[in-house]
């Protein structure tokens, strides 16, 4: 009787570890196809060049400078607001009707499919307040989806402040106000950062909110204003495998292509994980 | 006094700020409806969303969608039935079982794949997996529902797994003592104690992760095979919601028909989402999790 | 002593990491009979009581030598099993710890798990074991509500019931009443009196009278060691070591 519930357990758990091996195989399998293929096309001039012969040869630099424009203007963007807004939730907000309600917002705005965003990007943005497609309309698209990732991550490093530290100050007769800026956000701001890296890996990442806003399909020239269009690494992935004027010949740019987008955002998120591992050490002793 | 004005002050703009995620949700929902509303102009609603042709560029235009919902409905609940074993799985054994290095490097690798761009799930999609199964099963595309599938499957296994090891985590260990000292495996005190008390953070898991495969675009654009027809096996392509908007955006003219149109699958997209999100919401509001006992 | 060894350490040392926490303790206790383990906070009366259902082995990156016997059986054998052995040492905890179900199932839970499926039997069990723990009156008019609906003092009663209904042999009571309100510990001090005819219990406690109440032989603990070990009329009257004295007329530290 009870070898058999032991082999039942046995079998289960066994089963358990396959299902976190078929994780582990599939990040595996997937990261070296992309590095295996991929880092013969990575070269110097790959990196510094643009594309050259209908975007058969050359380099990838316009969509580089593309992307890193467009993760600015995301980050100028929702990192003040995200934060002043973890900052109400956190630290001013009780248990309101209209704190549950703006969480509710958070959370929907948070399940809010990429495409829709570049649907409104689209709308709003582009055509309504009239940017064109450019790097302020692409940015604030992302900026809008990362909002929600970046107010969690502020409030979890919010949370984290230890309460006493709060009491300690407004009990010397401080306000709220000087509290929060001369106690609090200084011990949260390292998580606050963490957590705004990861957001903003994700937003690097995307292309379908980019995709009518602020990413074009070729551009020879470097933006030289917010108001320019641009080439964005994930568009140009997409673009080079699906719509290229020869699409297998290409190939070897298109792995590039995405180990440099893989490596831009592992490299985000390891800095992020590391950062955060030796904050929770200090935090500890 | 001053000081305390400020404080004042301060807050209600704090406040605003706030209230700017309502702001935004409110502006997509609005645009959303302006742009796709006029499409019930030319096709009634349940034509829209009923019927079983999609030809928005042929004179005189189909706007019929539901080859398309069926398309999503199809990649979503096959990607579930992969994606919600591996992430339920792998999250009770990262929270429960794991020795503490283990979970230390498989955390990172769920957090990795997490960030993987699904243009890059995609692109693998496309030029790895779909000639792989196109051999494998002797068919005629590799780019098909299986395939997008199990592509999104992978975009859903991470947010199922850390939601749900959170919840399952935060089971007391008083249950799980209180289970062992009755003589239960460690087996049995999973499935009969530790599941049940957080099944709740794991259906608000499942569903998250299913609404994340509903609305993922890029994956179900590049590997799903893109045709507009309601499939009759799990090897015919398809062409979900999101793949048809970033598909055509670029060739409908701006405010035609087919503008509109594609503005309207945005609002049937968001719909579908929004009541994933409202139910996940609901159910772990409603059926917070039960700790420990009170006295 | 006439009547045999239910259960005994020899010389057992338990370490969480590199701290030791038990040193060299070496107890016999007797068959149906309460031994009560006494000491300051911190002492090593928790860790020595889950030494004896291997319920530390939970945590991780402990070490146990020493011997634990029940009956004569090591239970530190490799070779034996935990599951059987926490079946017949039963434990209830400091903190009442029922499952959010109902409480019916509560007590059921043990059985189940054990292979019982005659629902008969079941409900057999469920009765009697809520009737030995005294709770039987209060709730059998809701054995399908949550046990969480009931009071602390119910919830422990409910979890003694739970213990007894896989018929232990041993009962482990890590501070059971520390919880309660005095007419509840009443209560369970009762149900521990007439329980030790059936079993031999170990009941770890802070409060002196109730350890001179229900136990027949007590154990006094110190940073982790065994200061002394009698009858507990003895060791309240006439205690061998004055460190013993002085802990249990209150003069410690
Ligand atoms: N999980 C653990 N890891 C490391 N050390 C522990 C752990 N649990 C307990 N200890 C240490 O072991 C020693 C004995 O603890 P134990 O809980 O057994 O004391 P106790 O006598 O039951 O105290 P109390 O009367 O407060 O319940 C203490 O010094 C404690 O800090
Ligand atoms: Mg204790």
């Amino acid at each position: 009787m009870i070898k058999k519930r032991l082999r039942a357990q046995k079998i289960c758990f066994f089963l358990l570890k396959v299902a976190v091996a078929i994780n582990g195989a599939a990040l595996a399998i997937i990261v070296y196809f992309i590095v295996s293929r991929g880092w013969r096309a990575i070269s110097w001039e790959f990196l510094s060049k643009p594309p050259t012969d209908s975007m058969t040869m050359g380099g990838i630099l316009p969509c580089i400078v593309g992307t890193v424009s467009l993760c600015m203007t995301t980050i100028l963007f929702a990192l003040p607001i995200g934060v002043a807004s973890a900052i109400y939730l956190n630290e001013y907000a009780g248990q309101t009707k209209l704190v549950r309600f703006i969480r509710l917002g958070i959370n929907n705005l948070a399940g809010v499919p990429s495409i829709v965003f570049g649907l409104f990007g689209l709308a709003f943005f582009v055509i309504v307040l009239d940017m064109g497609v450019s790097i302020l309309a692409g940015g604030l698209t992302l900026g809008i989806m990362t909002l929600p990732v970046i107010i969690g991550a502020s409030e979890e490093a919010l949370k984290s402040v230890p309460k006493p530290y709060r009491e300690a100050s407004l009990a010397m007769g401080a306000t709220q106000w000087q509290t929060i800026r001369k106690v609090v956000l200084p011990v949260a701001f390292p998580g606050i950062i963490t957590g705004s890296i990861l957001g903003l890996s994700r937003a690097a990442g995307e292309t379908a909110p980019i995709m009518y806003t602020g990413a074009v399909f070729f551009t020879p020239d470097l933006p030289s204003s917010i108001f320019d269009e641009v080439m964005a690494l994930p568009y140009h992935i997409y673009v080079l495998a699906t719509a290229g004027t020869n699409i297998e010949a290409t190939r070897h740019l298109q792995y590039g292509t995405a180990l440099v987008l893989i490596s831009l955002i592992f490299g985000m998120n390891l800095f992020a994980i590391i950062m955060r591992a030796k904050m929770r050490k200090k935090l500890k002793g | 006094m001053k000081r305390q004005n400020i404080d004042k002050t301060v807050r209600s703009g704090f406040l605003l700020v706030a209230l700017f995620s309502i702001v935004a949700l409110s502006l997509i929902i609005i645009f959303l409806f302006l742009e796709g509303i006029p499409i019930l102009e030319h096709v009634s609603l349940k034509e829209f969303l009923f019927g079983q042709y999609w030809y928005p560029t042929d004179d005189p235009a189909d706007f019929g969608i539901l080859p398309l919902i069926l398309g999503s409905i199809y990649v979503t609940v096959i990607s579930g039935m992969i994606a919600i074993p591996l992430g339920v799985m792998t999250a009770i054994y990262l929270a429960q079982i794991a020795p503490a290095t283990v979970s230390q490097i498989v955390k990172p690798i769920v957090e990795l794949l997490a960030s993987m761009p699904s243009v890059v799930i995609g692109f693998f999609g496309m030029v790895v997996v779909a000639p792989f199964i196109q051999q494998l099963f002797n068919i005629p595309v590799g780019l098909n529902m299986f395939n997008a599938s199990l592509m999104l499957a992978f975009m859903a296994v991470p947010t199922i797994c850390s939601i749900s090891e959170d919840a399952v985590f935060s089971v007391p260990t008083a249950l799980k003592e209180a289970s062992l000292a009755l003589g239960a495996t460690h087996f049995e005190t999973l499935v009969r104690v530790i599941v049940p008390a957080s099944l709740s953070g794991i259906c608000t898991a499942i569903i998250l992760g299913l609404s994340r495969a509903v609305g993922e675009t890029m994956v179900v654009l590049m590997a799903a095979g893109g045709a507009a027809m309601i499939p009759t096996s799990i090897f015919d392509p398809v062409r979900p919601l999101p793949a048809s908007i970033a598909a055509e955006m670029a060739e409908a003219p701006f405010r035609s028909e087919h503008y509109h149109a594609l503005f309207a699958i945005g609002i049937v997209l968001f719909v579908f989402t929004f009541l994933f999100n409202l139910l996940a919401d609901h159910i772990s509001y409603k059926f917070r999790q039960v700790g420990e006992a009170s006295l | 002593m006439d009547s045999p060894v239910k259960m005994h350490t020899k010389d057992l040392n338990f370490f969480y990491g590199d701290f030791q926490a038990i040193h060299n303790v070496s107890i016999d206790f007797t068959q149906n009979q309460v031994t009560a383990l006494i000491g300051p906070s911190g002492c090593g009366k928790s860790t020595y009581l889950r030494c004896l259902n291997r319920m530390n082995d939970l945590i991780p990156g402990i070490r146990v030598t020493g011997k634990a016997v029940l009956d004569d059986q090591d239970i530190y054998d490799p070779s034996l099993d935990v599951v059987t052995l926490r079946r017949r040492v039963g434990m209830v905890f400091q903190k009442p710890n029922p499952f959010p179900k109902t409480i019916f199932e509560n007590v059921a839970y043990g059985l189940k798990v054990n292979g019982v499926k005659d629902k008969a039997v079941i409900t057999r069990v469920v009765e009697k074991s809520l009737k030995q723990a005294a709770i039987w009156d209060e709730v059998k008019d809701r054995l399908n509500e949550s046990a969480l609906g009931l009071s602390g003092g119910q919830q422990q009663r409910l979890c003694i019931a739970r213990a007894l209904a896989v018929d232990p042999e041993v009962l482990l009571m890590d501070e059971p009443a520390s919880a309660l309100d005095p007419i509840a510990t009443q209560k369970i001090e009762e149900l521990i009196d007439q329980l030790s005819s059936k079993l031999t219990i170990i009941i770890v406690t802070h409060n002196m009278q109730q350890a001179a109440r229900v136990s027949d032989r007590t154990a006094f603990f110190y940073m982790g060691k065994l200061i002394e070990v009698n009858d507990t009329d003895t060791l309240f009257t006439k205690p061998e070591l004055k460190q013993t004295e002085d802990y249990i007329t209150g003069r410690f530290g």
